[in-house]
């Protein structure tokens, strides 16, 4: 269905990521966000309670902590609409027990984190990209989630939109990982009309009471959802739960539906993998990055192929599921990477395991803070292209 | 002639009926989890049963009844009646029925749970939600311990009690939680032990339908745990101490109502006033400030 | 003043007061004894007899004295228990 046009801020506006991210939530149908202030995604609740009030239906409390937040949100979703938190690093980390719960009662929401550099306290003004298996891996227990990663202002907006629209036709937690630089930086965000925006509404179910049972899935292994309120008088636990939602202690009930939830993401992975490539069918090296950092690998590419290099890049949209299917089929072509990503190692480990022994992968990663220089890239670039001839 | 049949004829008389499911409060629970969890001579099965009692008083729809709980014994309420229910994570119930009650303002979100559950994990959120005057309810089961878990001291635990992690007595200050709420902007604060049950129903039709944040503390005995440490007999011999030792004072001032281990408890309905609740005041401020462009919210 | 007059003054039939019928569901019973306790005419007492999971329900003394007050339905915490008026099956 197209989107709801009282939310959507039509025309060529020069936002920054965080205010970009707000404007496609409110295109998205998002009308409940609950937040806390953290550097550096503040502005993008700044910006949802200025528009919150003159938006109908929309709403936004600034709740007492990042687990409340987290929370918060999930009432809201049972109760009917699209909701969405805001938060960086430190707070990411408070969220994480609530991201377990969304994931385990199958609740379609959002967490944005802007990250920046950590570990702990860390640079709260400048950029980082270390949660990224943090937003895999962070919760307790087996599950999996969706995770999007933007490199510009426009994408902030656009992917903020697929990112409900994924929440919705999985009902699964969405991470939506920006970071710092892109979150402040002001760039040109084209908003189209309200009838050129597609909005996956929410999957409720037309049987009605009694039929009806909350967690029984459906062929794409996603149950149907219902809200409080409707007559329905169901369930909703984080115990390990069978169809009908009600707790059962048992191993049999936990493999039913802990093994679901992973498949729910597993199996349809393939449908949900996003990556944009550059000349990588004549490279021999693949930089494989996300976020800022693809745009600084773009200028160490051209610097390679000034070397006589043949670089190419891919860079991950959908972060998580990891495309690893596409990895293995460049690396099996004889193919190096090169993992460029402000961390000391997160997606590398992603790219080497898809990798199968068959590439050799190079880390260029740095610590955060700043953006990689692009010589930095180049060199190992290089050093990723020796390894590769020797071993062919 | 087997055990079972024995036992069946020995609990079969003409004057007794042996269908279950014609209880009268039987549309109220889910029958198909019954018996419930809790011991014998709990306090927590008789709050259930006064809280039916109260939504039948009321004549609220119950498809907009919706209940929310914690983690702990009396988190288990929310697996048993039979409206929306939601069991969510241990401390975070009211930031969970904030979010319901925002989205929705024309849900009844009754929040059950615990005094370690609401005052200590949650006891953030807890004051958070009354300073903005929520319109939800809580109901607080307060067995002065972490039941579920084996019986730890809890902030509400009497001083000189003994349990699994103050095993040589409590020397911490329990919260006095009628004072906590009131200080914190509680706009209906009220005291019950399980053996005042009318003014327990009573108390509960009056907070559900008052708008704004209410807050019902109810002294329940923990049998298996609770009592028997501190060496206080089972729920009936407990129930009869609150017999003896409980006083109905309404109006008391809070900060007096403060739960020794073995003195009187003040029982009563010590708040109720009137506030504007969170939703009245957005709507207000923002019309204030915006003027014809706001349209009020409704959910 | 006689104290016939003093018993009934206007000389009016004495109101009947209600006559309940109490219904127990035995195996729902944890034997926890606040309905036998908290009668206020002592209708109710512990049985000897055994539900299947090994508690003791109450039994009924004296069905006569049961004035469909409704105390032993309310505090029962297991929805063991509960009384109809005997004449129009009303609920208290």
């Amino acid at each position: 269905m197209k989107a709801d046009p009282t939310g959507v801020l039509t025309g060529s506006h020069y936002l920054d990521g965080d205010h970009a991210c707000c404007e496609g939530a409110l295109a998205a149908g998002c009308r409940f966000v609950a937040g806390y202030p953290i550097t550096p995604s503040t502005e993008v609740v700044e910006r949802f309670a200025r528009r919150a009030p003159l938006v109908e239906g929309a709403i936004f409390i600034q709740m007492e902590d990042e687990i409340a937040s987290s929370i918060a949100l999930q009432g809201a979703v049972w109760a009917g609409k699209k909701a969405m938190t805001v938060t960086s690093g430190p707070g990411f980390s408070l969220m994480m027990e609530h991201i377990g719960l969304a994931a385990m009662t199958e609740t379609p929401c959002v967490f944005v984190d802007v990250q920046r550099g950590g570990p702990s306290t860390g640079l709260p003004t400048l950029p980082g990209q270390a949660d990224m298996m943090q937003a895999r891996w962070g919760s307790h227990g087996d599950y999996e989630i969706i995770a999007l990663s933007p490199n510009s202002p426009q994408e902030c907006f656009n992917l903020t939109i697929d990112a409900f629209n994924l929440s919705e036709q999985y009902r699964v937690p969405v991470m939506f990982m920006m970071d710092e630089c892109v979150g402040h930086m002001m760039e040109r965000v084209v908003i189209p009309r309200a009838d050129q925006i597609e909005i996956t509404p929410r999957r409720y179910t037309k049987l009605p009471p009694g039929q009806y049972l909350p967690f029984k899935p459906g062929e794409d292994l996603v149950p149907e959802m219902f809200k409080a309120g409707d007559g329905y008088r169901l369930h909703v636990t984080g115990l390990t739960h069978d169809y009908r939602g009600y707790p059962v202690m048992e191993p049999n009930v936990q493999e039913t539906l802990v093994h679901r939830l992973v498949d729910k993401i597993r199996v349809n992975a393939p449908k949900i993998w996003r990556y944009e490539e550059t000349d990588v069918a004549d490279a021999d090296i693949v930089v494989v990055s996300y976020g800022i950092t693809s745009r600084v690998a773009v200028e160490a590419i051209a610097l390679a192929r000034k070397q006589g290099i043949k670089v190419g890049m891919l860079r991950l949209i959908v972060v998580w599921p990891f495309p690893e299917d596409r990895i293995f089929e460049l690396a099996s072509q004889g193919k190096g990477f090169v993992v460029a990503e402000m961390n000391y190692g997160q997606m590398f480990y992603e790219v080497d395991r898809s990798a199968r022994g068959r590439a050799p992968v190079v880390l260029a990663g740095h610590g955060g803070g700043t953006v990689h220089n692009i010589e930095d890239i180049a060199k190992k670039i290089v050093e990723a292209n020796t390894c590769r001839s020797k071993r062919n | 002639m087997s055990v079972e049949t024995e036992l069946k004829k020995a609990s079969l008389s003409p004057t007794y009926t042996e269908d279950p499911g014609k209880h009268p409060m039987d549309g109220f629970l889910r029958m198909d989890r019954m018996p419930h969890i809790w011991c014998s001579t709990c306090g927590i099965g008789v709050s259930v049963n006064c809280f039916a009692k109260a939504l039948e008083k009321c004549q609220i729809p119950l498809d907009q009844v919706t209940v929310v709980s914690g983690i702990g014994c009396t988190g288990r309420v929310a697996g048993y009646v039979k409206v929306d229910s939601f069991h969510t994570t241990h401390g975070r119930a009211i930031p969970f029925a904030t979010g319901l009650k925002l989205a929705n303002p024309k849900l009844k979100v009754i929040v059950f749970s615990g005094d370690g559950d609401i005052v200590a994990i949650g006891g953030n959120h807890f004051i958070n939600a009354a300073r903005r005057n929520i319109d939800i309810t809580v109901i607080c089961i307060n067995n002065f311990n972490y039941a579920m878990t084996g019986g730890q001291v809890a902030p509400t635990s009497p001083e000189g009690s003994v349990l699994s992690t103050s095993p040589y007595g409590n020397f911490e200050t329990p919260f006095n939680l009628p004072f906590l709420a009131e200080s914190v902007g509680a706009v209906y604060v009220a005291r019950w032990t399980s053996l005042h049950i009318y003014n327990q129903t009573n108390s509960m039709v009056e907070a559900i339908l008052k708008p704004g944040f209410s807050f019902i503390e109810i002294i329940a005995p923990c049998p298996t745990i609770f009592e028997r440490q501190q060496k206080m007999g089972d729920g009936l011999d407990r129930l009869r101490w609150y017999c003896e030792n409980s006083e109905i004072k309404h109006e008391a001032k809070t900060k007096d109502v403060a739960i020794g281990l073995q003195n009187k408890i003040i029982v009563g309905k010590f708040v109720d006033k009137t506030r504007p609740t969170y939703l009245e005041s957005m709507n207000e401020h923002y019309k204030e400030k915006l003027g014809a462009r706001y349209k009020p919210y409704e959910g | 003043m006689s104290v016939r007059y003093r018993e009934n003054p206007f000389g009016l039939p004495k109101p009947a007061s209600p006559q309940g019928t109490i219904v127990i569901l035995e195996e729902r019973c944890k034997g926890c004894s606040f309905c036998i306790e908290y009668c206020p005419h002592d209708v109710l007492a512990i049985s000897k007899k055994f539900n299947s999971k090994g508690y003791h329900p109450p039994e009924i003394l004296k069905v006569e004295m049961c004035v469909n007050c409704g105390f032993c339905r309310m505090i029962c915490p297991e929805f063991a228990i509960y009384t109809y008026e005997a004449k129009t099956g009303e609920k208290p």
